[in-house]
């Protein structure tokens, strides 16, 4: 008990003390996760818009495998990505273990399923209703989709505010192809892990209350400008 | 190059689901002009009749031969179901969206639908999330988003079923407006007084097959067939 009111204590003399070595972690964590979002983003939307107004060989499967790859084992993906971006795999050349884009790439892999399944469902329940207009429209599938999406928009945040959560959180993958380097690719995450690792208990919980306020800082921001949870929008 | 899509031949068209007839055969023709109301008893196959007619129903069997090439039959046609489906935008935002998909400019599109607007007095609720409107008004909507890319051919599904006196006087009102500027409308109603107040012909349908077409006076005074009689009559058809 005693070392979780010190964390809370180190939080607040961490943050109010600006100490710059946090603010570099902060921000990285922020770089790192939020990039992965927008890219995860850019591919899973319309991949489950696409699933949802298609109707194809294997589709169930195909939809059935998206979900299951939702709980991809972080380590697992961190493995294989540093795998193949290590020197002796097919993308060694390019020299990014190690870095924060290696961080990038092994999130991107873990959230995109994520917010592709949740699209998918969101965009599916309101293709359900527009379905019968949009066909007497005479639309393309392409408007098709860029409609939903447009329209889906606020369940669309909850699936990227879903991956920012996974996202911000992991730890296993990154560790693996971030090698938690200081000042090049330590995160919060890996930050919490090597202080637990030396014993800092007071030091490592102070980071997680950080963490903790990060993802809600976030997620306030972003409902603030998308203007969701308001009365007249209900 | 847009062709006049009218008249439309249909010969001997079934719809078909897994396997069970729900309508045909359907044999019928729609002339240039008039406003064709269908008319029958609940579950006769109205409603699939106007998606057959509309493209949103394959046919099983037989065929649907229109006038104009495939490009106007598609875009010179529109549709308005008994429950408006409204995107998820403000009530201008839907005038706005046929017409865009049309590419015609932002500027021109929200003139037009601003004229739409005033036209079916929605100018208060103009911002409004189209959702949030009453059923009257959603149905008046829809119906201005239906007409405002001009189509030759309106088809309607019981637009007024569920809305009180008012809100039908409207609807009605907006409806004979297009029927005077050209525009050929399809109906189904279950109101007989709709019928005969705004219908030139009747087409009546009966467990899923046409058993009269006819004009609407001849219709109401003189029924051809005994099942148009009785439902002339209220009688409970099976």
């Amino acid at each position: 008990m005693n070392d979780i009111v010190e964390g809370m204590l180190s939080a607040f003399r961490l943050i109010f003390s600006l100490d710059a070595d946090l603010f570099e972690i902060i921000l990285l964590s922020l770089q790192v996760t939020l990039t992965a979002v927008v890219i995860a983003s850019i591919i899973g939307m319309p991949m489950g818009a696409w699933l949802a107004v298609n109707r194809f060989r294997f589709r169930r499967l195909t939809i059935a495998i998206l979900n299951a790859l939702m709980g991809l084992p972080p380590v697992v993906v961190g493995l294989i990505v540093y795998i193949m971006l290590s020197r002796s795999g097919p993308f060694g050349v390019l020299n990014l273990l190690f870095t924060p884009t290696a961080m990038v790439i092994a999130q991107v892999i873990i959230i995109t399923p994520l917010i592709a399944s949740i699209s998918h469902q969101a965009i599916r329940d309101l293709w359900a209703d527009y379905h019968d207009l949009l066909i007497s429209l005479n639309t393309t599938k392409r408007q098709r989709i860029l409609t939903l999406i447009k329209d889906a928009r606020r369940s669309l945040l909850t699936a990227s505010l879903a991956g920012f959560g996974r996202a911000i959180g992991e730890v296993g993958a990154i560790m693996i192809v971030g090698g938690n380097i200081d000042h090049l690719t330590r995160v919060l995450t890996t930050a919490i892990a090597l202080e637990t690792g030396k014993g800092e208990f007071a030091f490592a919980l102070a980071l997680g209350f950080v963490l903790i306020a990060l993802a809600i800082i976030v997620n306030l921001a972003i409902h603030s400008i998308s203007k969701t949870e308001r009365a007249s929008n209900w | 190059m847009v062709d006049k899509i009218l008249p439309l031949n249909v010969k001997n068209a079934f719809v078909k689901k897994r396997g069970k007839r729900i309508i045909g055969p359907i044999d019928v023709q729609l002339s240039t002009k008039g406003f064709t109301m269908v008319m029958g008893p609940n579950g006769s196959g109205k409603t699939t009749l106007l998606r057959l007619l509309h493209g949103l129903e394959n046919p099983r069997e037989g065929k649907l031969k229109w006038n104009g090439n495939i490009e106007s039959v598609r875009l010179e046609q529109s549709f308005v179901f008994q429950t408006p489906i409204m995107l998820r935008r403000t009530a201008i935002e839907n005038i706005i969206y046929p017409l865009k998909l049309r590419g015609i400019p932002n500027d021109i599109a929200t003139k037009i639908a601003n004229e739409w607007i005033s036209k079916i007095n929605l100018e208060n609720s103009s911002n409004v999330n189209a959702r949030f409107l009453s059923g009257g008004e959603k149905q008046k909507l829809a119906i201005a988003r239906a007409l405002t890319t001009k189509p030759q051919l309106l088809f309607l599904d019981e637009p007024t079923a569920n809305l009180d006196g008012s809100a039908t006087k409207e609807i009605e009102k907006l409806l004979q407006e297009a029927h005077k500027a050209g525009t050929r409308l399809i109906m189904t109603t279950h109101d007989m007084g709709q019928g005969k107040r705004l219908a030139d012909d009747i087409i009546f349908l009966y467990r899923g097959t046409i058993h009269e077409t006819a004009k609407a006076i001849s219709f109401f005074k003189y029924p051809a067939t005994q099942e148009a009689q009785a439902f002339l009559n209220g009688d409970i058809l099976e």
